[in-house]
């Protein structure tokens, strides 16, 4: 009997290990600071300098994985992959289908941009890209909305005058509004920060991500990334 | 503003391209297409002519088991291939490579979940999430990232067989209809059971009017493969659109503007070239498929002077 308990106990922890084994990343590859693909064709950013360091603090062997904004949250659910780390803002609506860690950047600024100023942009053509926390907030505001798959197509849009304006993240827009001739228009407040997205019955790993987290907020290490990566925000 | 401190993981296969920022014209762009970037963007090619070479056999197989089904005698198997042509070609492709993969990934997860975790008690369906044991993981969560894209490259190209395969079944259908009785006839004369005219004399004989058809078939399936990024792989469409868009020189040594007309143009060369390539081949083969026919075609070939003499070796 006792082997027996032993046995099962061993076969237990050894499911654990095999469980805590690798942790598949998954991450769009085209927004950055956040995350985009290099040069050399790797994940690079801000989110992959974090999960990198977030998996070294929770023991975990991670690998990284791109896939379509649009099916990023159904792969997610089918088991392609274990987490979302893709500059994901953390909503209400989003929460209905995963669980999320708490926030690794402050509430940040969302900005419409177009190629001149004095654009109103509540009754305007505004792109933004399909199923962000933008495109909800552009249906809104009255403004007519086009989406597009890709953060690039936005940009794309406005500047071949598709759309007048453009709106995302400020993080995302600010180094493209520097490099052109595009100019901010103004700023507003969405989503409640960005989290990593876990399935909902994935409790145990969410909870190695959050003292991960928690760990890099306490001992300032997060800031320094954010101020690296130049992310508005800090804790 | 700050440049963002980078690795430089990039081999450098020209000495000089180890600061971009000073070279111009042909040296920048030498060095600029062959960064990492670019050259998953080169094998990507690979991907798509490697999964149009599997296909397009494995597909042809799928149509010549569905045609001969669809007009066995046996009622269970006519219907199960008259089912397979109609049901697959009434549904839209893209609908058909979203719900079939999913459903063929968990299908597969699921069976491997109920012979290696029998005693699993959690459920399966868990609100929105589909989870399996950790050992029943298709493929094994860590097992290295080619194997993932080796499976998903599997599923593409067996999701291209079955759809492509009900066209091509409901063409070699037609094709082997098409034959003329007088041939079946004169080898029942001859005393060849059913089996022994179906494969002697329709099989070979009904090639050459199913080519037109087949060779639609093939045209489209080349169009048809950015169909591959709904299944994760990366394919020549997607890197064209990543590569292509504009770059600020804070994330890349090789800032650009909106460049993706040009690689799409790039893409359509490739598509173009590839195509008349197909062209000529397939003319080809029509040629060595009508020898001896009684088709036009064939009779044409009869009687032009120097090919007579062939025909009666």
């Amino acid at each position: 009997m006792k082997s027996l308990l032993l046995g099962s106990a061993a076969l237990a922890l050894s499911a654990t290990f095999a469980l805590a084994d690798t942790v598949r990343l998954g991450t769009e590859g085209a927004y950055p600071p956040y995350n985009f693909i290099n040069d050399a064709g790797e994940v690079d950013g801000f989110e992959r300098e974090l999960g990198d360091e977030l998996c070294k603090r929770a023991e975990l062997t991670c690998e990284w994985v791109t896939n379509d904004w649009d099916s990023i949250i159904p792969n997610l659910l089918s088991g392609n992959y274990d987490a979302i780390i893709a500059g994901m803002s953390i909503t209400d609506e989003r929460k209905e289908v995963v669980a999320f860690t708490e926030g690794y950047t402050q509430p940040s600024p969302s900005a419409y941009a177009a190629l001149s100023e004095g654009v109103d942009v509540t009754s305007s053509v505004v792109a933004a890209q399909a199923g962000t926390i933008q495109a909800a907030h552009v249906a809104e505001s009255g403004a007519t909305l086009v989406e597009f798959p890709t953060p690039d197509e936005t940009i794309a849009a406005v500047n071949s005058g598709e759309t007048d304006v453009v709106m995302a993240d400020k993080d995302f827009l600010a180094p493209i509004v520097e490099s052109s001739d595009l100019v901010f228009l103004g700023d507003v407040y969405l989503g409640g920060g960005i989290g990593m997205a876990f399935r909902q019955s994935d409790d145990e790993m969410r909870g190695k991500f959050n003292a991960a987290i928690a760990s890099m907020k306490e001992d300032g290490s997060l800031n320094d990334m954010l101020e690296k990566w130049e992310i508005e925000g800090q804790f | 503003m700050r440049a963002i401190p980078r690795q430089k993981t990039r081999p450098a296969i020209f000495s000089y391209c180890s600061d971009p920022a000073i070279l111009e014209g042909f040296q920048w762009l030498s060095c600029y297409l062959t960064t990492g970037k670019h050259m998953g963007f080169y094998l990507s090619f690979g991907t798509v002519l490697l999964l149009l070479a599997i296909t397009a056999p494995l597909a042809l197989a799928f149509g010549f088991f569905g045609a001969s089904a669809a007009r066995s005698r046996i009622a269970p198997l006519a219907i199960f291939g008259k089912g397979y042509i109609a049901i697959v070609r009434g549904v839209p492709d893209i609908a058909f490579f979203l719900f079939f993969v999913i459903a063929l990934d968990q299908g597969i997860e699921w069976l491997r979940h109920k012979v290696k975790c029998s005693d699993w008690d959690e459920p399966i369906r868990q609100g929105n999430d589909f989870v399996v044991c950790q050992i029943a993981k298709m493929p094994l969560n860590d097992s290295p990232q080619w194997v993932h894209e080796a499976y998903g490259f599997s599923l593409a190209v067996l999701t291209f067989a079955i759809v492509f395969g009900a066209f091509a079944a409901n063409v070699l259908f037609g094709a082997m209809r098409a034959v003329p009785r007088a041939q079946i006839e004169t080898a029942e004369a001859y005393g060849m059971s059913p089996r022994q005219s179906f494969w002697r004399v329709l099989v070979p004989q009904m090639w050459v009017y199913a080519l037109p058809g087949l060779s639609n078939l093939w045209m489209v399936l080349i169009k048809a493969t950015p169909l591959l990024f709904l299944l994760g792989v990366e394919d020549i469409v997607y890197w064209a659109r990543e590569l292509g868009g504009s770059k600020t020189e804070r994330f890349t040594d090789f800032p650009h503007g909106d460049w993706r007309m040009w690689y799409f143009l790039a893409l359509l060369i490739f598509y173009l070239a590839f195509t008349k390539v197909s062209e000529l081949v397939l003319t080809r083969i029509s040629r060595r498929l009508s020898k001896g026919q009684a088709t036009l075609a064939g009779e044409a070939q009869r009687k032009e002077p120097g090919t007579a003499a062939e025909a009666t070796t």
